[in-house]
């Protein structure tokens, strides 16, 4: 799509829209390869200063991904699951080895990671920033259990669908909050979106603590969800269901990436969506219903969030607590999937996969003790994170390396500029 | 209208006056219900309650509008609250109830609130979005206690604090101002990093000990003579130094950012940076100045919370508080004293929700989602529409 260039009145900077359409414009692969190293690097330096082997202590983050397994080639006798067929296949499959269960928990996280980017995405292509995804991912979860854990009797598609399909509309509702909001009276979508993820906090938290609706009967003393009945449950085709198992969701996950290039790039609706995210006022004069996207497109966002809480729930967490909800933060480690991958489809699948690993190898289960203490480990990730987002977001930086990149034909180079600011 | 014109319609009991007393009367209904008027008859509530919405409907059929509504509303809300405290036992609603202790811990979490809102306002002010309050709360947090510990001694402690938020301010103006990077994005990056910083380095410094049980704390402010009125003492007798410090804090900004030039520069750059450049006004270092004078503040808040008003710090214990700041600036209109008013009004929600967990645990933390809801309401202009500075969020590109 050609769109001008708008000319910048009165000084002032380009706005969200003209950067974003910069962005889809500028760098193809290049520019977010650049951040995602240069972050690694900076969070490498962290782990140096600090006294530790960066070299060690990344080894084993990426031991702990279980992205390793793919290295290991060989001839295996493997399962096909949901059925006892037995095919040769070059890797091994047996979900008790450490590699593959590693690999099928990063896996678990992406499927989740894919879809609150794409919340992220949906919205920014519509030149809304949604800083919601978590509070969307929340109340999709809570929905989820409530469905899932009531209504014993239910037949198992029916009882899946529906708690899926209420979960991705309670999402879609507290988006199209925001995006009502933005539409009616032009509140600012970044300030109603933080207030709705702590009002979907505080609620969650109620509903779910000593006394609230959604806890369980059964030990009040425990404020958490009652378990997701059988019926509720995905099926699950890695592992071992009661370890965590790697459940169809992430085929939802994938198809969800499909569902959404096909609405943004072959639709209307998704035509008008990306017009009004390049320019408003170009929009509104072509004939578009301004208002009316930005309400769709956040609830097409909170769609997405919604239904990764309903994978998690459905898929392997089966309940929900408190603690869950006040130490989630995956609806957040969204935004920077969404930036990283420039908010398109491929993009925001291999960010998603780059951050779960990344989530995964860090954490206390993924991470060997003996080399890195995962604890420390955590926060590194939350730095990584931060240190992407600050780089992405800083369009002038992704330009420098860029016009830097066709000076000379390649883009390493240009990097080293950004570290001056970064380094706290 | 002249002013003269002005003074004599704001002396001149209109139907706006009644409205105004519509409103008082009406949370006079819950007031007689509650200690130490305490009536127990829920007929005093009920009729007082009906007195004020009278007023309202009569302000309204005068043509009023939001302010008569608002005393009906008012009145409907008096007379539920307070037919409700004379349900209650008497010994809950004293224990829940009693106004000392209540200002007082109102006091106590509103003042992280305003160091850190004022911080936003100028920051804000100036043109710059600082969605990463929050994050440099954070840090205050940590580094002072770090500090704190390290150096023996609180004010060391809030200089470390001040110098870390500071820091991540500069990163966050870096970003924002000469890089022209996204402010929202920055600042969620901010926030982020601040997690990761202050996480990493409480664990790589304090292990799983925590941070010291020895730990030098702000001292509270004792003021002598005021045992003899009760309430009083239990409201401010004994408060922590840095709350009477956020006092002076905003009337210091208040005169700052209105009545000074400073002030005057700061909010040109925020309203049209290319006119203030035009005059002379370096809108770059106006913003840096901004922007690490809102760290330093917010980072304060931070250490009154852990080095004031805890005693230690444990991983992301702001817990949000840097959002209810910026919530509280926005509906506080991006000025200290209506910053501080809501800073209060949240303070006073939080200090309610530990308090009403005597009656109902579930619906004390429900309880905490207020302040929340009435930003996103105060925003919807139900209430009069806050105005941001023209330029909030859009960077500036020198000529």
């Amino acid at each position: 799509m050609e769109e001008p260039r708008v000319g910048e009145p009165d000084g002032l900077g380009p706005s969200v829209a003209e950067r974003l359409a910069f962005y889809q414009r500028a760098g193809g692969v290049v520019t977010p390869v650049i951040t995602a190293v240069l972050a690694f690097f900076m969070g490498g330096l962290v782990v140096l200063a600090t006294g530790h082997n960066p070299f060690k202590t990344y080894k084993a983050v990426w031991d702990g991904t279980g992205l390793n397994w793919f290295f290991k080639f060989g001839h295996y006798h493997i399962t096909v699951p949901f059925t006892d067929h037995r095919v040769f296949f070059w890797w091994d499959t047996n979900a008790n080895g450490l590699a593959p269960y590693n690999l099928s928990q990063t896996l678990l996280l992406t499927t989740t990671l894919i879809l609150t980017g794409l919340a992220v995405s949906f919205a920014f292509r519509c030149g809304l920033f949604n800083i919601g995804g978590q509070g969307q991912y929340i109340t999709g979860a809570l929905v989820a259990v409530w469905v899932g854990s009531s209504w014993a009797h239910m037949a198992k598609g029916l009882h899946i669908f529906l708690a899926i399909l209420l979960a991705c509309l309670a999402g879609a509702a507290i988006a199209a909050v925001a995006g009502l909001l933005k539409a009616t009276v032009g509140a600012h979508e970044v300030i109603t979106t933080i207030m709705l993820n702590w009002i979907a906090y505080w609620v969650g938290s109620y509903a779910l603590g000593r006394g609230g609706p959604l806890q369980n009967k059964v030990d009040i003393s425990v404020p958490v969800s009652s378990d997701v009945v059988q019926s509720a449950k995905l099926p699950t085709f890695w592992g071992n269901p009661q370890l965590q198992a790697l459940h169809v969701g992430f085929f939802i996950a994938l198809g969800a990436l499909v569902v959404f290039w096909v609405i943004l790039n072959r639709t209307t609706l998704g035509y008008q969506v990306r017009a009004v995210g390049f320019n408003p006022e170009a929009a509104r004069y072509g004939g578009i219903n301004v208002a009316r996207n930005y309400v769709y497109a956040m609830a097409i966002s909170g769609v997405f969030a919604g239904l990764g809480g309903a994978m998690d729930i459905l898929g392997w967490q089966y309940r929900l607590g408190v603690l869950d909800i006040q130490v989630s933060n995956i609806g957040f480690i969204g935004i920077a999937v969404a930036l990283l991958g420039r908010n398109t489809a491929v993009g925001v699948g291999l960010a998603a996969l780059l951050f779960g690993a990344l989530v995964n190898g860090t954490s206390t289960r993924g991470l060997d003790p003996s080399v890195f203490p995962p604890t420390l480990a955590g926060n590194l990730t939350l730095m990584i994170q931060a240190l992407v987002l600050l780089f992405v977001g800083a369009d002038v930086l992704v330009l420098a390396v860029w016009s830097y990149r066709k000076k000379i034909g390649f883009g390493r180079k240009a990097a080293p500029p950004a570290s001056e600011g970064a380094v706290t | 209208m002249s002013a003269a014109a002005a003074t004599i319609d704001r002396l001149r009991f209109g139907p706006r006056q009644v409205a105004r007393l519509g409103i008082i009367v009406g949370l006079l209904a819950f007031f007689f219900a509650l200690p130490p008027v305490e009536a127990r008859a829920p007929v005093v509530p009920l009729l007082v309650g009906l007195v004020g919405i009278a007023c309202g409907i009569w302000a309204v059929t005068r043509g009023v509008g939001r302010l008569a509504w608002g005393a009906v509303a008012v009145g409907v809300l008096g007379i539920l609250l307070g037919v409700l405290a004379t349900r209650s036992s008497g010994a809950n609603l004293h224990i829940v109830v009693s106004w000392g202790a209540l200002v007082s811990s109102t006091l106590i979490w509103a003042t992280p609130l305003t160091f850190a809102s004022i911080g936003g306002m100028f920051s804000e002010r100036s043109g710059v979005v600082n969605i990463g309050l929050e994050g440099m709360m954070l840090a205050g947090a940590f580094f002072g206690v770090l500090g704190a510990d390290k150096f023996n001694s609180w004010a060391m402690g809030l200089l470390v604090a001040a110098i870390a938020g500071g820091c991540f301010a500069l990163v966050h103006a870096f970003f924002a101002i000469q890089l022209r990077a996204d402010q929202i994005v920055g600042g969620t990056a901010i926030n982020f990093l601040a997690l990761g910083v202050t996480g990493y380095f409480f664990i790589q410094v304090y292990g799983d000990q925590g941070s010291p049980g020895n730990l030098p704390r702000i001292p509270n402010v004792n003021i002598p003579g005021l045992q003899h009125v009760r309430f009083l003492h239990d409201a401010f007798g004994q408060l922590n130094l840095m709350i009477w410090l956020s006092f002076v804090l905003l009337i210091v900004s208040y005169v700052v950012m209105f009545k000074t030039p400073i002030g005057l520069r700061i909010r040109a750059v925020g309203e049209h940076p290319r006119a203030a450049e035009t005059v002379g006004i370096s809108v770059y270092l106006v913003r840096y100045a901004s922007v690490t004078l809102s760290g330093v503040l917010a980072a304060l808040g931070g250490a009154y919370l852990s080095v004031g008003f805890v005693g230690s710090f444990n991983e992301n214990m702001t817990a949000g508080r840097g959002f209810i700041a910026l919530a509280a600036l926005i509906f506080g209109n991006w000025r200290p004293f209506g910053a501080f008013a809501a800073a209060l009004l949240f303070g006073a929600s939080t200090a309610l929700s530990f308090r009403l967990a005597t009656y109902s645990d579930s619906a004390a933390v429900l309880f905490q989602a207020l302040p929340y809801v009435l930003t996103l309401i105060a925003v919807a202009g139900v209430i009069g529409r806050p105005v941001p500075p023209a330029s909030v969020g859009r960077p500036y590109q020198k000529q």
